[in-house]
């Protein structure tokens, strides 16, 4: 929804030229999402941590980081998936041609789903902490950065109808590093933030 | 046994304290000096680059703060990553004084990068990869520094930073080689490479000087900031009240 | 079976527990007590595992808790201040998912285990509708149907009435008399005959 909404105001404060939008459309998209990914990830944890679930994971003697890693998948089915299927409605608006459609989807899946486990992280690390969301961005957005980066370059080659493998490969690369870290960290994390 | 005495003494507070407030005025003036020497050096004495003129000079100051800007981060998540493995209190003290240190060297790698970009590239800025990544290693300083002021409980405070500081480590890496990845405007590396350095040898000295310098420097502020940083953590310790009277 | 060794544990600037140390076999009940700020939940928390004391250790069945966390956590169940139950869900499928995920527990099980302590009339309504009571009766189910050897309790008559009380000494003397263990954090002291009873007072000496 949320994204939604950024993508329309884009156009409406920028230009309604469709050429120069469709330029502008990758990093359009990506901030959208960057952005819509910070605000989900508040939630991560925090109704857990407030009723005590959370805690109880940390003592069930079984693994946390296989738990959060469950935990953040579904956030992500929840919040990023959606999020990268209806990416098309917002990309057609800035004027991306429907060829390039595969592309842009394929790029937001893998990246929203890397931005979810790194930003368990940070969600862990921040529960409890004073202006919490306002940290959890602040502490997420420098371990997003080469998730945008090459997302977006996904995104851009894929309008322009150019070969999009090589970032696709590298994003896929974070995203299995993310993977095999992240939720590791993830779990060191939340109990650092249970204390 | 003698390596054992001297890691239990690195992990004492008192003794850290008195080994800061012994050496701190020696590295102050011994940077000083450098500093003074090096400017000397390279305002004064190295030629003139023949692409770039005078302008060039900028790299004597612009170098060593970018370098010190990462070479600090790492300090810091080291530091970060000894109080958490091993859980000294010292380390995590050391972790919180280097972070505004280091912050303020990236906004001066920043800041005298784009008065160096103004005449050499026509901008100030460019949102190339490696600019663009010492502003992210920024961010990385604010939230650390962020987060620390955000937990009340100061060991909780010391253990979730200590995590960001190394989580965010791998950001320092990038930073160094992203102008090898990728295309960039930025110039590729001229000294710290295998082989002899591209420098001229007397354009070379002033630089090595002046990193030198602000490496004295840096550890100096460091032992000050520890100084204060022991003393506010300890506040309540009998070895804090002897010296202060 | 817990052994407590000088734990000292810091909150900020205050030195909260100061040098505990104590013994509990099977089939004792550790009564803490002291006055509100003096520690209790922080000793629990601390052999839970959930803080980390500055100096001390705790040992589970000789040895370090902290070194094999994972199978120490199997065999404890923690019950804090606030219940751990989400209010979307229903008793039943509070204790589903929350006993699911330690070990396979059949419906007959849960069953028996809130009939045990008086929640079965209410067990399918959502738990964001049930009295401060209630819902404790609900998570004295989930400790019970743990199979826990060991029990942390933090003030577990907290919202009970008289019978919530006495069910809860039943409970306990029950897990005594099942050779478990149970360390809780009482205001008042529990009428259980004195050799089952190690009783330690905490706060500033």
């Amino acid at each position: 929804m949320f994204f939604m909404i950024v993508a329309t105001l884009f156009p409406l404060t920028l230009t309604p030229e469709m050429s120069r939008l469709r330029d502008a459309a990758p990093g359009v998209l990506w901030i959208g999402a960057l952005l819509s990914s910070l605000l989900a990830l508040e939630f991560l944890f925090r109704d857990d941590a407030v009723d005590g679930t959370l805690e109880q994971f940390a003592l069930s003697g079984q693994s946390l980081t296989w738990m959060l890693f469950a935990k953040t998948c579904t956030h992500w089915l929840l919040t990023g998936l959606p999020l990268a299927l209806t990416a098309p409605i917002a990309a057609a608006a800035l004027g991306v041609s429907f060829e390039a459609m595969g592309g842009v989807v394929a790029s937001l899946l893998l990246g929203s789903f890397a931005m979810s486990l790194v930003g368990a992280i940070g969600a862990g690390l921040t529960l409890g902490a004073r202006r919490g969301g306002v940290l959890l961005s602040l502490l997420t957005l420098p371990l997003a950065v080469p998730i945008l980066i090459f997302g977006a370059r996904a995104t851009q080659l894929a309008i322009g109808g150019g070969d999009i493998a090589p970032p696709m490969y590298l994003l896929g690369a974070i995203a299995v590093l993310g993977l095999t870290l992240a939720p590791l960290a993830a779990a060191a994390a939340v109990r650092i933030g249970l204390e | 046994m003698a390596t054992w005495t001297w890691f239990h003494r690195l992990a004492s507070p008192p003794h850290v304290y008195a080994f800061a407030r012994r050496w701190t005025p020696w590295f102050g003036g011994f940077a000083a000096l450098a500093m003074v020497i090096a400017l000397y050096g390279g305002l004064v004495l190295a030629p003139e680059d023949y692409q770039q003129k005078d302008a060039f000079r900028m790299v004597y100051v612009h170098a060593p703060t970018a370098w010190l800007s990462l070479m600090i981060y790492t300090t810091m998540a080291i530091a970060a990553a000894v109080g958490l493995i091993w859980r000294m209190k010292v380390a995590h003290a050391a972790a919180a004084a280097c972070a505004p240190i280091g912050a303020w060297f990236t906004v001066g790698a920043l800041g005298t990068g784009m008065l160096w970009g103004k005449p050499m590239w026509g901008a100030y800025w460019v949102w190339d990869p490696r600019l663009t990544s010492e502003l992210v290693l920024l961010f990385l300083y604010f939230g650390y520094m962020g987060l620390r002021a955000g937990i009340e409980d100061p060991v909780k405070a010391d253990k979730a930073s200590a995590m960001l500081a190394v989580v965010g480590v791998i950001n320092v890496p990038i930073i160094k080689f992203s102008v090898e990845w990728w295309n960039s405007l930025h110039q590729t590396a001229t000294v710290m490479q295998l082989g002899k350095p591209k420098m001229n040898g007397d354009m070379l000295w002033p630089l090595l000087l002046m990193l030198l310098g602000f490496l004295l420097y840096f550890i100096a502020v460091l032992l000050i900031r520890l100084r204060a940083e022991l003393l506010r953590r300890e506040r309540n310790a009998s070895w804090v009240r002897e010296v202060l009277t | 079976m817990l052994t407590v060794q000088g734990v000292h544990l810091w909150r900020g600037d205050r030195h909260v527990l100061r040098g505990v140390s104590f013994d509990g076999g099977a089939g004792k009940c550790v009564l803490l007590t002291g006055k509100n700020g003096a520690g209790k939940t922080t000793l629990i928390r601390a052999i839970a595992g959930l803080l980390d004391p500055e100096e001390g250790q705790v040992f589970w069945r000789g040895t370090p808790a902290r070194s094999r966390r994972d199978e120490f956590h199997a065999e404890l169940a923690y019950l804090g201040h606030e219940p751990p139950l989400k209010g979307d869900l229903s008793a039943r499928e509070n204790l589903k998912y929350s006993i699911g995920i330690r070990r396979a527990v059949t419906t007959a099980e849960i069953d028996a285990a809130l009939t045990r302590t008086g929640a079965i009339t209410f067990a399918d309504r959502a738990v964001r509708m049930l009295s401060a009571g209630q819902r404790r009766r609900v998570a004295l189910a989930g400790v019970v149907l743990s199979n826990a050897v060991l029990w942390l309790l933090d003030e577990p008559t907290t919202n009970l009435d008289a019978d919530g009380q006495q069910l809860v000494r039943d409970l306990i003397s029950e897990h005594l008399a099942r050779a478990g263990l149970v360390v809780a954090a009482v205001h008042h002291s529990l009428p259980l005959p004195a050799e089952q009873l190690i009783t330690l007072e905490l706060g500033p000496s």
